[in-house]
């Protein structure tokens, strides 16, 4: 689906990202996870060309940006940022809808298309005729999903997207996600800085630390045999991963099963005050 | 009164009716004239001698000083207009030493303008005191007044001007060895008033002052010839003897014609005694010349009608030059802002430049541009429209700028492309800001638009003008007010605008 092979950037005379390369295979998701300035949101953009790398090449089912084809290629990748990054001039359905009436696409299939969105990620119908700042945060993310969906790409980006919601709505919106990501098999990048999310949402957890990989594998891996010190540093800076969470969790990401991911979200949640 | 389709319909005829077939066979003989009571009076003086030659004559008056008469005179703008001696030597041939009348007269001969003999009067400075006072102490002359035994009981206050300029009163006490005063200057209207309370006994006076005559003052002869001399002459274009030789030869019947207690005599009939300007005119020339000129109906209706008409052309003249102007400005300048926050470096180059220009005087802006594009309103909307720039390119760029990066990655991810970005999410955003600007320049167009009345343009401006130059409070009102309302409107249809304008979901209050 994307492959990135050794992609550096730099700002001045800051590496961001040291030759780093990583293949997202289709229909899985993969999760960049790190502290703050380690590359991964670089990492991120580059996917979509909004930062071009200073060396190395990305490919998009085969294909490489150059000026010609990004426009293009945008078109089969959808992106989500914090808070949705709505226009504010633009009710919910305009939002959603400015992409497919760009590109031509008949006033009725647009209608149509909105509305199976809003169903799909719940968002009331009444919703999509408000503005975003008349909208709670977890609905304006909502409007940003449907953004990102509207022309139906197979990979989905997505630049801590809970990182602005409050703790329950973060809750619905992850079971909400997961369960519309699997259902239309979907490709997914996630940056978060959460353990508990990556390991919620991702088949392959990559950490980044200082601009390089450090690790990378199934969250368990991770938890059992971190790769070094910044590793086990970075999962004991999660307070609440206790041990108990990492065994309940190890039959997931062995096959996809809906049960044992809710009973591991719930674990994560009912775990936290220990 | 309103704009109605019906009052505009009857100007339009009036209109028509006063430029009607027979009339455009006469030759049309366009006068100048100054912002001050004299050069107004003396255009009428010359309208009335052109329409008596049988010509048509057109008078542009109270335009904004020397330097916009004489490019209206050389572009062709303006036909004729009474210009002083010392006016032409200082400021129109500067830089050139012309030294006497024939060779004044050579120089502006090769520029393709006609300089006529004096008219007749001298209006320069010169010490004025009471007549009384120097009738008892038996002064006539600047020399006697420096040999009075009463000199130092004499108090002496001068306007700003005078104690300043190169052949004012420091030329003037070193010449004549008077003793030093006090430079603090006092303005020139009141330097008058001052003299007849007694609070002082000497100013400086121009020597055709209708206040002469008011307040009994005795010019003190300049006998050593200090004072330049500012002698009146006529220019007009070499090229009106060609076109109307009999208007050029009843001009000439000007020479001579005028002395200094004519003019004194002429200004005080229009400034204080507030007769027309061109009542003022037909009366001297019945006089002097034994012309019989029929003027226009008096009456209290007449005067009313043209009152209102009045100000019905100033607030349609004034619409125009802000509407034209702003409009042009508009189309230029929100390019201008894209461009800029486009390019920075391009964009400074911009920014700075419209900021400079924003400095630059009015009066320069309209003389600048009276050759190329005239009199009236053109150089009027040009100005306007260079003024109108920084705010509307300045409200651009920063409207642009001010949109968050996230709405701009935004935007970017989803595949628009860049002309797609602007016209869907940036504009729109950048929209608050962009009517902003317009809506500053706007408000800023209506007052700046009363310069408009310096070049011939007419709207509020015209009143104040003529207000400022007959001292008539009203007269000022009759502009500043209106003008003044009307930058309230403009700033209210605006706000009105907005709704049209600016997206709705920019101004919703969050709930």
């Amino acid at each position: 689906m994307l492959e990135l092979d050794q992609v550096t950037k730099s700002f001045g005379t800051q590496t961001v990202l040291y030759p780093t390369s990583l293949v997202v295979t289709e229909g899985t998701t993969t999760v960049l996870i790190g502290p703050s300035g380690c590359g991964k949101s670089t990492l991120l953009r580059m996917m979509i060309g909004l930062i071009l790398p200073d060396a190395g090449t990305i490919r998009f089912q085969g294909e490489a940006f150059t000026a010609a084809n990004q426009l293009a290629l945008r078109h089969r990748i959808g992106y989500v940022i914090q808070d949705g990054g709505l226009f504010p001039h633009l009710s919910a359905f305009d939002n959603v809808a400015l992409l497919a009436r760009h590109l031509g696409r008949q006033p009725s299939w647009v209608k149509t298309r909105v509305e199976e969105l809003a169903e799909l990620v719940r968002l009331p119908q009444s919703a999509l005729s408000r503005f975003p700042a008349q909208l709670s945060g977890g609905q304006r993310q909502r409007v940003g999903i449907m953004r990102a969906l509207v022309l139906d790409p197979p990979l989905i980006l997505l630049d801590e997207p809970m990182g602005a919601l409050d703790p329950l709505v973060r809750y619905d919106l992850q079971n909400d996600l997961r369960d519309i990501f699997r259902t239309l098999k979907k490709s997914v990048v996630l940056v978060t800085h959460d353990m508990g999310e990556a390991g919620f949402f991702g088949d392959e957890v990559i950490l980044l630390g200082s601009g390089r990989i450090v690790q990378r594998g199934t969250l368990n891996d991770l938890l059992k045999h971190p790769a070094d010190e910044f590793v086990t540093r970075f999962i004991q800076a999660q307070r609440w991963v206790q041990s108990d969470d990492v065994n309940t969790s190890k039959g997931r990401h062995k096959g996809h099963s809906g049960e044992h991911s809710t009973l591991q979200h719930d674990k994560h949640v009912t775990s936290k005050p220990n | 009164m309103r704009p109605t389709r019906t009052s505009l319909c009857l100007i339009i005829a009036v209109l028509m009716a006063s430029t009607s077939q027979a009339e455009t066979k006469k030759p049309l003989v366009r006068v100048g004239s100054k912002a001050f009571t004299e050069s107004v009076v003396l255009g009428e003086v010359l309208e009335h001698l052109i329409a008596d030659a049988g010509g048509r004559p057109e008078h542009r008056a109270e335009l904004g000083g020397t330097q916009v008469c004489w490019k209206a005179l050389l572009s062709g703008d303006i036909d004729c207009y009474v210009e002083y001696t010392g006016t032409i030597q200082q400021e129109i041939l500067s830089g050139e030493s012309v030294r006497g009348d024939e060779s004044m007269r050579e120089a502006l001969a090769k520029r393709g303008v006609t300089m006529s003999r004096h008219l007749g009067f001298n209006n320069t400075y010169a010490l004025g005191m009471p007549e009384e006072l120097a009738a008892k102490l038996n002064i006539r002359t600047i020399s006697e007044l420096a040999a009075s035994p009463e000199l130092p009981q004499l108090k002496m206050r001068f306007s700003d001007e005078f104690i300043e300029r190169d052949d004012g009163w420091n030329g003037l006490r070193r010449e004549y060895r008077l003793p030093e005063i006090a430079a603090r200057g006092i303005d020139h209207s009141l330097a008058y008033r001052g003299l007849q309370s007694g609070s002082h006994q000497i100013t400086d006076v121009f020597t055709t002052d209708a206040e002469i005559r008011l307040y009994n003052i005795r010019v003190l002869e300049d006998d050593r010839g200090y004072f330049p001399l500012y002698q009146a002459v006529l220019l007009s274009r070499a090229d009106l003897q060609d076109r109307a030789p009999q208007v050029v030869q009843s001009l000439h019947r000007i020479e001579g014609l005028i002395d200094n207690a004519a003019m004194i005599d002429m200004n005080a009939r229009a400034k204080l005694d507030r007769v027309d300007e061109s009542r003022v005119a037909a009366d001297f020339l019945k006089d002097k010349l034994n012309l019989s000129i029929t003027l226009p109906g008096q009456g209290r209706s007449a005067r009313l009608m043209q009152a209102t008409h009045r100000l019905l052309d100033n607030l349609l003249q004034h619409l125009m030059l802000v509407s034209v102007s702003l409009i042009a400005a508009i189309i230029v300048a929100v390019p201008l802002g894209i461009i800029s926050y486009y390019k920075p470096r391009l964009g400074r180059l911009v920014l700075n430049s419209v900021g400079i220009v924003q400095t630059l005087p009015a009066m320069a802006v309209l003389v600048f541009t009276i050759p190329i594009l005239g009199l009236g309103a053109w150089p009027a909307i040009f100005a306007l429209f260079l003024y109108s720039l920084l705010p509307i390119v300045r409200n651009t760029y920063t409207g642009l700028s001010d949109i968050p990066q996230h709405l701009r990655d935004s935007a970017m991810v989803l595949g628009l492309s860049p002309l797609a970005r602007l016209r869907l999410v940036e504009l729109p955003l950048a929209s608050t800001s962009i009517m902003g600007g317009i809506k500053t320049a706007a408000v800023i167009n209506v007052g700046t638009a009363t310069i408009g009345a310096l070049v011939g343009a007419g709207g509020f401006g015209q009143p104040i003008l003529t207000g400022i130059r007959l001292d008539d409070f009203s007269l000022i009102l009759q502009g500043a007010v209106p003008a003044a309302a009307l930058a309230v409107v403009v700033q209210a249809a605006f706000g009105y605008a907005e709704r049209w304008i600016i997206p709705a979901g920019l101004r919703v209050v969050a709930s």
